[in-house]
Parts: C-alpha cells; sequence; structure tokens
C-alpha cells in the first residue's frame, strides 16, 4: 500500500503533504483553520493576473475537489472546472469533468458551457474522450443533458462504427437518461438495433445492453419482444460454457454472473417464450442452474457460492414469475413445479422447491418470501411441513420477524387469499404483529380487522388458530381488547357447531376478562424458539458454511436447548448394530408379506421397537413403475413421497451383486430409519451398514450384498421403519433385483445361435409373447435396453435385419442357465413378437415377463 | 444501484457516488444516518440490512473501511456483495494492496475505476482487465504529455 500515486509523479508528493497535514490535524478547528489556508491560496490563483497552464489549473481543481469530499463547502472553481473541460489532455478534462460531477451547480450560463464541451468531446470521434462525456452525462443525468443530448446518444448506440469501450457507456447512458426524463427518450428505428447487441461478441457492451433493455422495455415491451429468445441464446451459451471459454469474464469458476443474474431479470419482464425451440432451451438452461447449484462447489471460496447462488435466486424468481401463464393440466401440480429438475411423478414438488429454498436460503427473507410465493401460487399442494417449516424458521430468527410480519401482511391484502396463507398469516401476525402496529397502515385494529375478513371463509382448523391469534392480540394490543371480545362473544363464536371453536371462544373471552394483564402476558408469551435437531438441514449448512465464513445464518438465531421434540432417536451409527445374520434374511418369498414378528436375531434396532404395530400390508403403493424401471438399468430413485427419498445404485457380477440404497430424509421430525431385507430362499441377502455420509444424518447409505443361488422369480424385499410425527411409519419396497441381473452377455456367431435355438425347441422351453409397444419404438432405445437387460446384442444373425437377437448366461450358484431371446418390431401395428428359449423353463417365462414390459 | 459509499470506522466518508438525483441536504442527511446505522453493526451480523424502503449492502475491509451500497427493493443482493468484492479487488490490483490511505489520496483514481466498472448505477464492464486497461491508457496519456508540456 502506498500513499503515492503512480503516474503524477513529484508535485503529488508535494500536494500530497499539504493534505496530510489537514488529514492529521488533531482539532476539528485546526483542520478549518488549515483548509481555509489553503483555499485563500487556490483562490488567489484562479484570480491572479498570470493565466494559469493545465498543469497547475488540474492540481488546483483537483485539491478543491478533494476539501469538498472532506466535507467544507466549495463555493468557487466551477468555471476553472469548465475550462479543463476543453484541454486536449485527456487527464485535464477527466478532473474536470470529475468536478462538475460531484460539484453539480444549476447556473445556466455553466450548464451551457458543460453542455457545449461534452457535445465536442461526442463528436471528436476520440474514444476515451468520447466515453469522458458519456460518464458525465450518466454521473449527472440532468434534465438539461437529456435535452441536449437524448437524441444524440442512440444514435451513437448503434452506429456501426462505434468502439466497444464507447457503446457500453453509451447504453448505460442512455438508460440514465431515460430514467430521468423518460419523455426525451422516444422509442425509435434505433430499438431493434439495441435488442440485436445482445447477440455482441463483447461481454461488457451486452451486460450494459441488458440493463438498458431491461428498463425500456417495461414501458415498451412490444418495441422490444425481440429480445426474450436472444436473452435465452446468451444465457444459454453462458450457463454451459467451460470456465475457460469466458475468460476474464469468469468470476471464481462462475461464467459471467453479472450477466446471467441480468438476463434472467430481464426474461422476467414477459411471459415464457412461446416458441417451442426457445422455450426448449430456456428450461435445459434453468435445468442446467438448478442442477449446478446440487453439485459440490467448484471452489471454497464465499465470491464463488454467492455468485452461484446469487444466479439460482434470480432462476427461482423466473421460474416463480412463469407460474402466473402457464395453466396446468387438473390435477396435476402448476407448472413451475415442471421446470425443476426430474424427479419421479411421486414426489411433491412444492416440497422439493421449498426444500431447495431453506437449502440455498443465505438470507431468510429471501427465503419468507419464497415459501410465501409458493403458498400464494401453489396453496394447494403446501403441505403442512412447509408452511410449519417457514413458521418455525421465523420464530427462530429475530432478523426476518418483522420482515415476515410485514411481508404476510401485505400478501393478506389480496382479496382472494388461500387458506394456508390465512393460517400463516394468522401465526406470524399473532407473535410478531406488534413488529409492525407502529405504522398506522398495519395498526392492531387494521390488522385484526383484515384477518377477520377472511374468518368465515376458512376452514374450522383455520379459524381455531385465528382464535387464538386473536386472544394474543389482546395481550399485545389491549386498545383491541373491545372489538375483539365482541367478536368472540358473538353467538357464531360461543355458539358455534364445533366444539373445538365454541370451546377456544369461550375460554379465550373468560380468559381476557378475568386474567391480569400480567397472568395474560404469561399464557400468551412470545413462542420461544424451536431447537435445531442435530441433524437438520440448517446444521448442514451452518457447518459447510464454517468459522468466518460471513456466518450469516447465526445471526438473530437464539440459543436451542438440548432436549428435542419427542425424545432423541438413535441414528444409524450410534446404534451400531450388529449386522444381522444371513440366516434372518433367506426366508420370505410372498411379496405381500408383512413383517411379522420381529426376527429372532440380535438386532438391537428391530428390538426397540418390537412392541410398535408391525409392518405393512403390503407394498407402498406406486412402486411397481419404479421397480420396472430397474430391469434394464441399475441406477435411480426407487421410491419418493413426502418423507424420504430412497436411491439404489448396483453392480452386478456374475452371480454375485452389491446395492447401495440411500435413504434420503425430506424434512419432519423423522428419525434416522432402520431396514431389513426379505429375499426369496434363491437370494441370500446380506445388509452391511454403512456410516451416515458426514453431511449429517439428512442421508443414510446402506450396503446389501447378494448372492444368486438358484434363479428367482420374487423380488427380494427391503422394509424401512422410521418414525414421523410422532408415530411408527413403514414402508415395504420391492428391491431391485432381478434374475436378469445376473445374465452375462454371451457373443456367438449366426451358426451358433441358430444351432443352440434348434437346441432349444421343446415347447416348455420357449416362452413368447406378442404385446403393443407401450414406448415409441426408437432401434437405439430398444438396443440400449437389451444391453441394459444384460444380454448380448447379436449383429447379422437375423436375415431381417429390423429385429433384435440376444444371447447370454444366467448366473447362479447352483447352475447356469443359457437364454436366447429375439425381438421382432411391427412398427405399422406398434406391436412386438418377442420369443425366449432357455434350457429351464420358469427363466424362459419369467425373462419373457421381465423383458416384454420394457417396451 | 442507488447510491455507494465508502466510509472509515472513524465515519469519516471517502468516497460518495450517487446515482439518483438528490440535493446536497439530502445527501448530508442520508449519509448522516446511514453511516450510524452500519457502525452499529456487529461484526458477525448479516452484510444485508433493510433502511428506509432500500436494501444496504456493506462489507468491510481491513475492519477500517466500509463498502456500502444501496439497492432497490427488488435487486439482487448477493449479486451485489459480489460487486463490492469485485471493486475492492480492482482497487486492489491498481494501487497494490489498496488500503485507506491510497483512496484518500488518489480518490480521483478510485472515482475514475468505479466508472468504468459501473456507471450510472448499473454494472458496466465485468472484465478486470478490460477496467483496468482503461485506467491504465489514462496514466499513460499523463506521461507522454508530460514529457512534451513541462
Amino acid at each position: 500500500c502506498h500513499g503515492l500515486e503512480q503516474g503524477t509523479g513529484v508535485e503529488r508528493r508535494g500536494e500530497g503533504v499539504e493534505l496530510e497535514e489537514a488529514e492529521g490535524c488533531k482539532s476539528k478547528e485546526a483542520e478549518i483553520k488549515r483548509i481555509n489556508k489553503e483555499l485563500a491560496n487556490i483562490r488567489s490563483k484562479f484570480k491572479g493576473d498570470k493565466a494559469l497552464d493545465g498543469y497547475s489549473k488540474k492540481k488546483y481543481v483537483c485539491k478543491l475537489l478533494f476539501i469538498f469530499l472532506l466535507g467544507h463547502d466549495i463555493d468557487f472553481g466551477h468555471m476553472e472546472a469548465v475550462n479543463l473541460l476543453s484541454s486536449n489532455k485527456y487527464t485535464e478534462k477527466q478532473i474536470g469533468y470529475l468536478f462538475i460531477s460531484v460539484l453539480v451547480n444549476s447556473n445556466s450560463e455553466l450548464i451551457r458551457l458543460i453542455n457545449n464541451a461534452i457535445k465536442n468531446d461526442l463528436a471528436s470521434r476520440n474514444p476515451t474522450f468520447m466515453c469522458l462525456a458519456l460518464h458525465c452525462i450518466a454521473n449527472v443525468g440532468s434534465r438539461e443533458m437529456a435535452e441536449a443530448f437524448a437524441s444524440e446518444i442512440p444514435r451513437i448506440l448503434v452506429a456501426g462504427d462505434t468502439m466497444d469501450s464507447v457503446k457500453q457507456s453509451a447504453a448505460l447512458c442512455l438508460l440514465r437518461l431515460y430514467k430521468t426524463s423518460p419523455d426525451l427518450v422516444p422509442m425509435g428505428e434505433w430499438t431493434s438495433r439495441v435488442v440485436h447487441l445482445l447477440n455482441d461478441q463483447h461481454m461488457g457492451v451486452v451486460t450494459a445492453a441488458v440493463s438498458l433493455i431491461t428498463c425500456l422495455c417495461k414501458k415498451n415491451p412490444d418495441d422490444f419482444k425481440t429480445c426474450v429468445s436472444l436473452a435465452v441464446s446468451r444465457l444459454s451459451r453462458i450457463v454451459s460454457s467451460a470456465s475457460t471459454d469466458l475468460q476474464d469474464y469468469t468470476y471464481y469458476f462462475v461464467p459471467a454472473p453479472w450477466l446471467s443474474v441480468k438476463l434472467l431479470r430481464l426474461l422476467q419482464c414477459y411471459p415464457p417464450p412461446e416458441d417451442a425451440a426457445v422455450k426448449g432451451r430456456l428450461v435445459e438452461c434453468l435445468e442446467t442452474i438448478l442442477n449446478k447449484a446440487q453439485e459440490p462447489p467448484k471452489s471454497k471460496k464465499v465470491q464463488h457460492s454467492n455468485a452461484k447462488n446469487a444466479i439460482l435466486f434470480e432462476a427461482i424468481s423466473l421460474i416463480i414469475h412463469y407460474d402466473r401463464w402457464v395453466t396446468p393440466p387438473s390435477g396435476a401440480p402448476p407448472a413451475l413445479l415442471l421446470l425443476l429438475p426430474p424427479p419421479p411423478p411421486s414426489a411433491p414438488p412444492v416440497l422439493k422447491v421449498a426444500i431447495l429454498a431453506e437449502k440455498y436460503a443465505v438470507d431468510y427473507s429471501w427465503y419468507v418470501d419464497t415459501i410465501l410465493n409458493l403458498i400464494r401460487i401453489a396453496g394447494d399442494y403446501v403441505s403442512e411441513e412447509v408452511w410449519y417449516r417457514v413458521i418455525q424458521i421465523v420464530i427462530n430468527r429475530d432478523d426476518v420477524q418483522g420482515y415476515a410480519a410485514k411481508t404476510v401482511f401485505e400478501a393478506l391484502q389480496a382479496p382472494a387469499c388461500h387458506e394456508n396463507m390465512v393460517k400463516v398469516g394468522g401465526y406470524i401476525l399473532g407473535e410478531f404483529g406488534n413488529l409492525i402496529a407502529g405504522d398506522p397502515r398495519s395498526s392492531p385494529l387494521v390488522q385484526f380487522n383484515l384477518l377477520h375478513s377472511k374468518f368465515h371463509l376458512c376452514s374450522v382448523a383455520t379459524r381455531a388458530l385465528l382464535l387464538s391469534t386473536y386472544i394474543k392480540f389482546i395481550n399485545l394490543f389491549p386498545e383491541t381488547k373491545g372489538t375483539i371480545q365482541e367478536v368472540l362473544r358473538s353467538d357464531s363464536q360461543i355458539r358455534n357447531a364445533d366444539v373445538e371453536l365454541q370451546q377456544r371462544a369461550v375460554e379465550y373471552l373468560k380468559l381476557s376478562s378475568i386474567a391480569s394483564t400480567d397472568v395474560l402476558a404469561t399464557v400468551l408469551e412470545e413462542m420461544p424458539p424451536f431447537p435445531e435437531r442435530e441433524s437438520s438441514i440448517l446444521a448442514k449448512l451452518k457447518k459447510k458454511k464454517g468459522p468466518g465464513a460471513g456466518s450469516e445464518l447465526d445471526d438473530g438465531k437464539k440459543d436451542p436447548n438440548a432436549e428435542m421434540n419427542g425424545g432423541v432417536e438413535p441414528t444409524a451409527s450410534t446404534a451400531s448394530t450388529p449386522s444381522p445374520s444371513a440366516d434372518l434374511l433367506g426366508l420370505r418369498a410372498a411379496p405381500s408379506a408383512s413383517s411379522g414378528a420381529p426376527p429372532s436375531s440380535g438386532n438391537l434396532l428391530v428390538d426397540v421397537f418390537s412392541d410398535s404395530p408391525s409392518g405393512t400390508a403390503g407394498l407402498a403403493p406406486g412402486t411397481e413403475e419404479n421397480f420396472l424401471r430397474f430391469v434394464c438399468k441399475n441406477n435411480g430413485v426407487l421410491f419418493e413421497n413426502q418423507l424420504l427419498q430412497i436411491g439404489v445404485k448396483s453392480e452386478f457380477r456374475q452371480n454375485l451383486g452389491e446395492l447401495r440404497v440411500g435413504i434420503a430424509r425430506g424434512w419432519g421430525e423423522s428419525s434416522c430409519p432402520i431396514h431389513r431385507g426379505d429375499g426369496p430362499g434363491e437370494l441370500n441377502v446380506q445388509t452391511k451398514a454403512v456410516e451416515p455420509l458426514v453431511e449429517g444424518g439428512a442421508q443414510v447409505q446402506q450396503v446389501l450384498n447378494i448372492e444368486c443361488l438358484n434363479d428367482f422369480t420374487e423380488a427380494p424385499l427391503l422394509n424401512i421403519k422410521f418414525r414421523y410425527g410422532g408415530t411408527l411409519q413403514n414402508i415395504t419396497l420391492k428391491l431391485p433385483v432381478t434374475v436378469n441381473k445376473f445374465f452375462q452377455a454371451t457373443e456367438m456367431q449366426s451358426q451358433d445361435f441358430f444351432q443352440r435355438w434348434k437346441q432349444l425347441s421343446l415347447p416348455q422351453q420357449e416362452a413368447q409373447k406378442i404385446f403393443k409397444a407401450s414406448h415409441p419404438m426408437d432401434s437405439e432405445v430398444t438396443k440400449a435396453k437389451l444391453l441394459g437387460f444384460g444380454s448380448a446384442l447379436l449383429e447379422k444373425v437375423d436375415p431381417n435385419p429390423d429385429n433384435y437377437v440376444g444371447a447370454g448366461i444366467i448366473q447362479t450358484k447352483a447352475l447356469q442357465v443359457g437364454c436366447l431371446l429375439r425381438l421382432e418390431p411391427n412398427a405399422q401395428a406398434q406391436m412386438y413378437r418377442l420369443t425366449l428359449r432357455t434350457s429351464k423353463e420358469s427363466v424362459s417365462k419369467h425373462l419373457c415377463e421381465l423383458l416384454s414390459q420394457q417396451f | 444501484m442507488q447510491f455507494m459509499l465508502l466510509f472509515s470506522r472513524q465515519g469519516k466518508l471517502r468516497l460518495q457516488k450517487w446515482y439518483v438525483p438528490l440535493s446536497d441536504k439530502e445527501k448530508k442527511k442520508i449519509t448522516r444516518e446511514l453511516v450510524q446505522t452500519v457502525l452499529a453493526r456487529k461484526p458477525k451480523m448479516c452484510s444485508f440490512l433493510e433502511w428506509r424502503d432500500l436494501k444496504i449492502v456493506y462489507k468491510r475491509l481491513y475492519a477500517s473501511l466500509y463498502f456500502c451500497c444501496a439497492i432497490e427493493d427488488q435487486d439482487n443482493e448477493l449479486i451485489t456483495l459480489e460487486i463490492i468484492h469485485r471493486y475492492v479487488e480492482l482497487l486492489d490490483k491498481y494501487f497494490g494492496s489498496v488500503c485507506e490511505l491510497d483512496i484518500i489520496f488518489n480518490f480521483e483514481k478510485a472515482y475514475f475505476i468505479l466508472d468504468e466498472f459501473l456507471l450510472g448505477g448499473e454494472v458496466q464492464e465485468t472484465s478486470k482487465k478490460n477496467v483496468l486497461k482503461a485506467i491504465e491508457q489514462a496514466d499513460l496519456l499523463q506521461e507522454v504529455s508530460k514529457q512534451f508540456f513541462d
């Protein structure tokens, strides 16, 4: 660090000494004295007989500016500054412009001179001079400047021979003029050319142009509507670029973050693109952004995550914005959710958005906004956990309580307000309404009337909540007591047919009448913070941030108590279950088996719950489809609902297989799940517990080792028990282990194939099925499925090139079964004929059954 | 962005850039109030705060210098935090490990660099190279002109 400047040399040092003196003055008076001395000196120099040379003028104008910025008023020097503008030395001009931009003077003569100088510089064709002039206009942005230059700037902006640096300054200069004097910037031919600046190869030009277009299109949407597809292309190119592509525009491994945010903001000015190609590209783009956000970070620096998250927030804002236009087919969730990363249909996407929002919330007011928006847009699909959670968060964070109160108050103003919004609003105003009660627009009575206006439209549960809010209001705002008591006293409350409502009304009325203010205050004390569980998503985020990494999360958080709601549940690691013996898991074959009596081996966790209601009557609904998807692939999501997501990664070799079952909790009070697999006798399934992943309990992995003893038709079962909401929950799933997993592909020549085919000609050795195609009959996809099934694909065997021929061997401990298959498609009829020939009847039948369901 | 203020821990204003038209009196009032508010913040507090009808994004440099931006409600505060960081990087690169003194004695350079980076309150050029190239050009011109005219 040096106090000396590069490039101006000796004189600066002298100046510096004087200024240092001023800076170093011990008292205000001494400083003022010193300053005045200097001012007098400068004044005399300006008035002196000798005309000052440019250099000295610059020096003194600069000093004046410095003194002004120290906080002292300056009433002279403008003329000298304006004179500097007409110098042809860049640095003199620069200081002149700086002075007049900072000390704006409304003297009309000066203005005339300034505008004249600017005009000359704009016409000079010297890019550095032009930029100086444009910067000045952008900095001052006065009406007089707008009058003088508003028509000139657009011309400069779109002229073919304008340098990049000038273009980018011209764009933002025009923006400033438009903001202050929109009437002086008429739309014209230039608007379409400005849109094309989005395609410019200079990123600075694009960055500036986007800001300009975003502002202009708000009042003139039609003039700029072609920007949408260009913006999407640009965004798409940025988002999919490698970090080396954009070079100096990459910021801590994030490509062009400011430009990306700006483009996403621009897109929020228009409805979703209608053109299918553009829409497709945009959806891809948004998916990439959402997916990238979930990837492990490329850098530990907070700048990287801030930039990435800034883009993520803007992308989510865009998705929420689009929801207004896309009408969902009845019964399906709103389209905004269709833009999220692909989940299987069973997952409630609203929950995904909510989890994402919580996971990436660095700023909790943003989180509150997002959830309230979700409620506003997709209220029907917002489950209880979502709005419980936002309330929990608001209660736990002092710094977002006022914001939440204000935001729900505003949201409740909407004439048609979703009931969930009333619930959330009622609760939050009941706890924190006092934070906005000072403003007459949201005074206590106003808040009460607002809530009560929705009362009769609500369900019993919501009304009960509102009644509680009313008694809280009586406590917080004694002036509302009379009004609220009247309401409680009314027949519709105290004689309400619903017992809960009646009871609440009667009791609250009594409480408000007889309790002293102290007692009332104690009874209705502000809700204490919810204790944060060790394994909560927030704790995970906190841990990731680490110490000193701008721990915004710690703000306003009250100290959590040690106890958890409803007792401590053991995590997989602490339970240290001895792994169940192999015998345990070999016996059940029926898919609809309930888990029945707990097994006899020393499985501690199972013992804990041994008196709890035993297993499900059947398999969890909707799992068959997922299970079938696993026939031709080894990795994927096996099951998903509001509470859990279960993924499987598997690997098979000969007659052995390894399954890694990952269980991720959504949220809620679910404790860590325990599970065991039940296999048909032909499969030996061993479970091996694995340490929960380092990110603290939100995910647990279990490894299952499988040995195929013999061919089998039934899949092994996975049973998962866990606690949620105080009750024991149970899910049974089929593990994606089918006999074709032990299928080893076998290559062979056409002669060999036909020889074997003839050998397996007994009727019981063949299984055949003719069926309608349930997927598009795409040749590549079909081949991939056959390979995924485990078969070899034999070329040049079947005389008909459209047919598929395969071969392989099923590997089991007891025996090996050779299999041949032939798949004949009929594209016209959209049907297939599948023929399986193996040495074992049951295998032929089963494989045929399995495979036919894949097409 | 509506304005950017740089001030020391003692509340002395080192740089003030206003992107909206305000009278001198209003500017002084805003500065006084905001400086007080930000200086009262504890070290571990959030970098974002609500003030009047604006969002304030601020960052502390070397514990002695505050960079403070005021943005509108719909603006993206996270990216604004990175605007501050980028500006600090630019100053750092130009001055070589920037400190408060640099900004005091070379205040005009701080303004020039800011004008290359942001214009009219909007991000203009985010390439460090391009911004510093523009500034260095000016310095070069100065050197050249000194030779001929002194």
